[in-house]
Formats: structure tokens, C-alpha cells, sequence
């Protein structure tokens, strides 16, 4: 045979047989992965439903009463007369959310830099523990908690329903969220990018905040955000803090706080229609704050360069 | 005496370590840069992680202004050992360095001494290019802002990428990402940004191993050009790349203890790469370099 002519296996005659034939199960491996590619499919579907038909409750509902009347009006004193809006339980609940995040987030963010700095430390495992169980504290009792701590005259500080009540609830709310979501966020951050820096001569301090952080930021700013959405959302911890107002409350202490969530309980529990449209108004604009900060969230950290 | 030894000599009270037989120079091209001149010397190191010994009882010294090359099977400890020479060794939780390492005379392990300060003096390169997801401006600039520099920042970024042989590729997009550049232009960044810091001594660990061969090529280059300003430590894994631009290599080999299950890193032996590669003596560092194991 000579070397230009290479031996071109004939499919017919080869030892081999044709691709065109399939191996016997194939038949049967195929048929599974189709239902499997079903079931998943039905999995998905189930499992995004309930958020579907909220959403088409809260729109259907909520897109008719909700005006820029209601934005920037309070309630009528009467819950059976329609008009009017939430403008005070906006402000209630931005303010606390607003408060919340101040205490919450210089706080997360340490603990954070702490447990991924010092990940074996002496209270890195008590920490972790305390952000888990924290997760899972029912909100209401976190309310409780605060109104014995702050709220409280006997045994507590005293300072009575308000703005900083309902802010530290929320807080201790947002906390575990921010640590959990800034822990993992600077732990994707390479370590590469921290002996650079070491070798460079920095010092820890120096290598956290001129690296670390920077880089880690985007993540970082969309695990602030998603934890300030849930703050923002949070109705039963207030219950015992903010308390609710029937005006706008601008004071940090002292005088009950007014929130969207709050408002909505009340004008759902009222057999009155005036109440009851601007309850779902109130649904749809917290639909908006918490989507409007997701959204935020999510394109800043898709600009995440890590 | 030699201009460049006034230094070694200010900061050394103490005599310097007697130089062994081996660094006497042998050849010719060698006798101008004679008495030899050493930067940093190694005296019985050894590093453990736990109970684990990496690298046992390292001798030798670094010549001022000369390449050395760490050549060596994997996990002969040679990376380890050049982690020694800046105490980055430090970072590592559970590692433990005996012996001393004395560079300009001074046990850098001493303990008055600043591990940052040893590592503004000595510089590293890391394997893999990791620019800061900063701009190029930003990365070069990093070392001397943490030291607190802000006037002619402009000029001293613009000297270390030239240095870097960096500075016509990037002068005009600074401000970009230094994310953006392709890797061997990454690689000359972090080189630029190690220079930034005015060290003398720069450690590179595999510099070209994440690199296509012109970047490579580039590299070397550099490191040769660089070679005159500067002392360079490089641990490489290509035998071709240490014969191409060193001028010592010292090869290292893994000790296996049967018995305990234990590998341990150790210096074969240390020579002009000329001798190394033709004329080893030790039979191990030969049959490494002939491709027999290794």
C-alpha cells in the first residue's frame, strides 16, 4: 500500500457497525429522558405558580385604587370612604427600612469581614450559629423581643412605640441576611487577588479594605439590597414596635410610626370597601419597592467583575 | 571595593557567611563579578506544615543581580521554599519555617522584624496573573498608596511600566480595566506593580506557566533586562526556561520516607546553570535534566 493513499473504513464492509445503528436500550433511554425533561418542567411550573397568580392578585387588584393620589395623600379617617392613600405609611416604611439598613448593614458587613478573615476564629462557629438561628426567629417574636428591650417602660429602655423601635426590629431582621450574603460574596473573592496584596506589602486591614471589599463589592451591594427588600416587606415586627399612625411621622422617637404593611391590616380587617382598595394599592406599592430593589440588585451584580 | 557591596556591608555588622566552594567562580565570564556578591542567603531552612516537613535543611545563597532558578520534581517544595525568602510562608495557617534567611545581612525571620517590610523589599510575582479588578493606573499605583505615596505617582507608574515593558501597550488606556490586557500583558503588569514598590529582590513563582510561548518568550526577556537592577528568584518547572535565562539553578528533589509515608523537599545541589545542565555532579540532578524521572 503506499503511504498517499490512506484506508478510507467502509461503513458496510467494516468490523464496526454503521452509527446509524443504535444500541438496544437506546430506545428505552431515550423515552426516559423525555419524561424526566417533563416532570422537571412540571416542577418548575408548580413551583412558580404561587407567585404568578400573588402577582396577578396584587396587580388586578391593586393597579385600580393605586394613583398619584394615593402616593401622595393620607387615609381618610373613615375606612368607608374611598380616595385618599398611604403617603404616611410610605414614609413610615422607608424611614425604618432607611434606619434599619444604617444599623444593620456597618454591622453585617463586619461580622462578614470577620468570619472570612478570621474564618476559624474564636467566635467565628458563634457567630455563624447566631446569624443561622437568627434566620429562622419568627418575625413576630422578634418584635416581641425588641418591644420588651426598647419599647417597654418596665424592664426595657422605654422609648416607647416609634420609628427607632420598628427600625431595630427590622434590623435584626436584615442582619443575618447581610452577613450570610456578604459572607459568601467575599469568599468568592480569589485569594490571588489577597497575596497580590500581601505581597505588595499591604497589611490585613490594608488587603480588606483596598481588595477585598472593592472587589467583592458589586456582590456585596446586592445582598444590602436584597435584605433591605425584605426589611422593607416585614409587617409583623412592627406590630409590637412602629405600632401604626394615621399621619405622617417624622420624629425617631416618641410618637408611633406609620408602615404599609401595618396599614394593610388594618384595612383589610375593615368590612369596607374604601379600606380594603387602598389595602391592595398598599399591596401593589410594596410589589413595587421590593421588585424596584431586586431589579436594582440584580444589575449591579451582574456588572460584578469576579 | 565594589560600590554595590556598600550596602550589604552598612547594614552588616556581622561577617558575611563564609562562601562555600561551590560559589567560587569557575569560568571565565565569572571572574569580573568576583568576590561574589550575595543578596540573600539560606542557612538550614525548613518549612513544616503541622507535622508535615515540605522542605528540609535548604542552604545557599542568592547572588546580587543574577537570575536563580528552583527547578524541580512536583512537590519538591520549591514554591514553598521561595515563599520562605518574603515570609508570605506566614500567611499559611500551620506553617512553621526553621533556619534562618538573611538578606542584606539582616535573619529577615528575626523578631523585630515587619513581615510588610520584608515584602516591600522583596517583591513577588504569583503564577497565575491576578491583577486587582482595578484600572491599570490603579494596580501599578497600589503598592506606593499603601505606603502612602500620592506625589508623582504619574511618574513612578509610568517608570514601572516601562520597567515592565508594558508602558507602549497600555499608555493610552490607563484607566482601562487591567482585566482587559491578555495575559502575558497581565503577567507584565504584576511585574510592573511589584516593581512599583522599588524592591530589589523579586520573586517570581512559575511566572510563564499560565502564558503561550511569546508571552513567555517576552517574559524572559524582561527578566533578563531586569537582571541588572534587580535580584530574581524564579521557580520554574521548564528545565529549557532555566537553562534560557538563569544563571544559577539550584535543583531540588522529593526525599520519599517509606517507612513514615513522608515526602520532603531537598536541595540536590546549587551551580552556575552552565555546570547544572552539562556537568552535574550529583547523578539524581543529571537524570532529572535528562528526562530519566521527574
Amino acid at each position: 500500500m503506499s503511504v498517499d493513499t490512506p484506508v478510507r473504513p467502509d461503513p458496510e464492509a467494516g468490523d464496526r457497525p454503521s452509527l446509524t445503528v443504535t444500541t438496544p436500550n437506546a430506545r428505552r433511554r431515550a423515552l426516559i429522558s423525555r419524561i424526566m425533561s417533563g416532570a422537571l418542567f412540571l416542577a418548575v411550573m408548580a413551583a412558580v405558580t404561587p407567585l404568578a397568580i400573588l402577582l396577578w392578585q396584587t396587580l388586578s387588584n391593586g393597579w385600580g385604587p393605586f394613583s398619584w393620589e394615593f402616593l401622595t395623600t393620607i387615609e381618610p379617617l373613615s375606612y368607608r370612604e374611598t380616595g385618599g392613600g398611604y403617603l404616611h405609611g410610605i414614609v413610615g416604611t422607608l424611614y425604618m427600612t432607611g434606619v434599619a439598613a444604617l444599623i444593620s448593614v456597618p454591622l453585617g458587613l463586619a461580622a462578614a469581614v470577620y468570619l472570612t478573615e478570621r474564618p476559624k476564629g474564636r467566635y467565628a462557629s458563634i457567630v455563624r450559629f447566631f446569624t443561622d438561628v437568627m434566620t429562622g426567629v419568627p418575625s413576630v417574636f422578634v418584635g416581641l423581643a425588641v418591644y420588651a428591650l426598647l419599647v417597654s417602660g418596665s424592664g426595657g429602655l422605654g422609648l416607647g412605640f416609634g420609628t427607632l423601635a420598628g427600625a431595630a426590629s427590622l434590623a435584626i431582621i436584615m442582619l443575618p441576611i447581610v452577613v450570610r450574603s456578604s459572607e459568601e460574596m467575599l469568599r468568592l473573592v480569589p485569594g490571588d487577588l489577597k497575596q497580590a496584596a500581601y505581597g505588595l506589602g499591604a497589611r490585613q486591614w490594608q488587603a480588606t479594605f483596598k481588595v477585598t471589599l472593592p472587589a467583592a463589592a458589586p456582590g456585596l451591594t446586592t445582598g444590602v439590597i436584597l435584605a433591605v427588600a425584605r426589611g422593607a416587606g416585614e409587617t409583623a415586627p412592627l406590630i409590637l414596635t412602629a405600632l401604626g399612625a394615621r399621619e405622617v411621622v417624622l420624629r425617631l422617637t416618641g410618637a408611633p410610626q406609620a408602615d404599609i404593611g401595618l396599614l394593610m391590616l388594618d384595612g383589610f380587617r375593615q368590612p369596607f370597601e374604601g379600606g380594603i382598595e387602598r389595602a391592595w394599592a398598599g399591596g401593589f406599592t410594596l410589589i413595587l419597592i421590593t421588585l424596584g430593589l431586586s431589579i436594582i440588585a440584580r444589575m449591579i451584580a451582574r456588572r460584578s467583575q469576579i | 571595593m565594589d560600590p554595590r557591596t556598600s550596602t550589604a556591608r552598612d547594614l552588616d555588622p556581622a561577617p558575611m557567611a563564609p562562601i562555600r566552594a561551590e560559589h567560587r567562580p569557575a569560568s571565565a565570564e565569572d571572574a569580573d563579578t568576583s568576590p561574589v556578591d550575595v543578596h540573600v542567603t539560606l542557612d538550614e531552612v525548613s518549612v513544616h506544615y503541622g507535622p508535615f516537613t515540605a522542605v528540609r535543611d535548604v542552604s545557599f545563597d542568592v547572588h546580587r543581580n543574577s537570575i536563580t532558578a528552583l527547578i524541580g520534581p512536583s512537590g519538591c517544595g520549591k514554591s514553598t521554599l521561595l515563599r520562605t525568602l518574603n515570609r508570605m510562608n506566614d500567611l499559611v495557617p500551620g506553617a512553621t519555617t526553621s533556619g534562618s534567611v538573611t538578606y542584606n545581612g539582616e535573619d529577615i525571620y528575626a523578631e523585630e522584624v515587619d513581615p510588610v517590610e520584608v515584602r516591600r523589599r522583596i517583591g513577588m510575582v504569583f503564577q497565575k496573573p491576578n491583577p486587582f479588578p482595578k484600572s491599570i493606573y490603579d494596580n501599578v499605583a497600589f503598592g506606593p498608596r499603601l505606603n502612602g505615596t500620592k506625589r508623582g505617582l504619574d511618574e513612578l507608574v509610568e517608570h514601572s511600566l516601562q520597567r515592565a515593558a508594558l508602558w507602549d501597550e497600555v499608555k493610552d488606556k490607563l484607566s482601562q480595566s487591567g482585566l482587559s490586557l491578555s495575559g502575558g500583558q497581565q503577567q507584565r503588569l504584576c511585574i510592573a506593580r511589584a516593581i512599583a514598590v522599588n524592591p530589589d529582590v523579586i520573586l517570581m513563582d512559575e511566572p510563564c506557566s499560565a502564558l503561550d510561548p511569546i508571552a513567555t518568550l517576552r517574559i524572559e526577556e524582561l527578566m533578563k533586562d531586569m537582571a541588572s537592577e534587580y535580584t530574581i528568584v524564579i521557580v520554574t518547572h521548564n528545565m529549557q526556561q532555566a537553562a534560557r535565562v538563569s544563571d544559577r539553578t539550584a535543583f531540588f528533589t522529593v526525599d520519599m520516607d517509606n517507612e513514615r509515608q513522608d515526602r520532603t523537599g531537598v536541595l540536590v545541589e546549587i551551580d552556575q546553570t552552565d555546570t547544572i545542565f552539562t556537568n552535574a555532579t550529583d547523578p539524581r540532578t543529571e537524570g532529572y535534566i535528562t528526562g530519566r524521572f521527574g
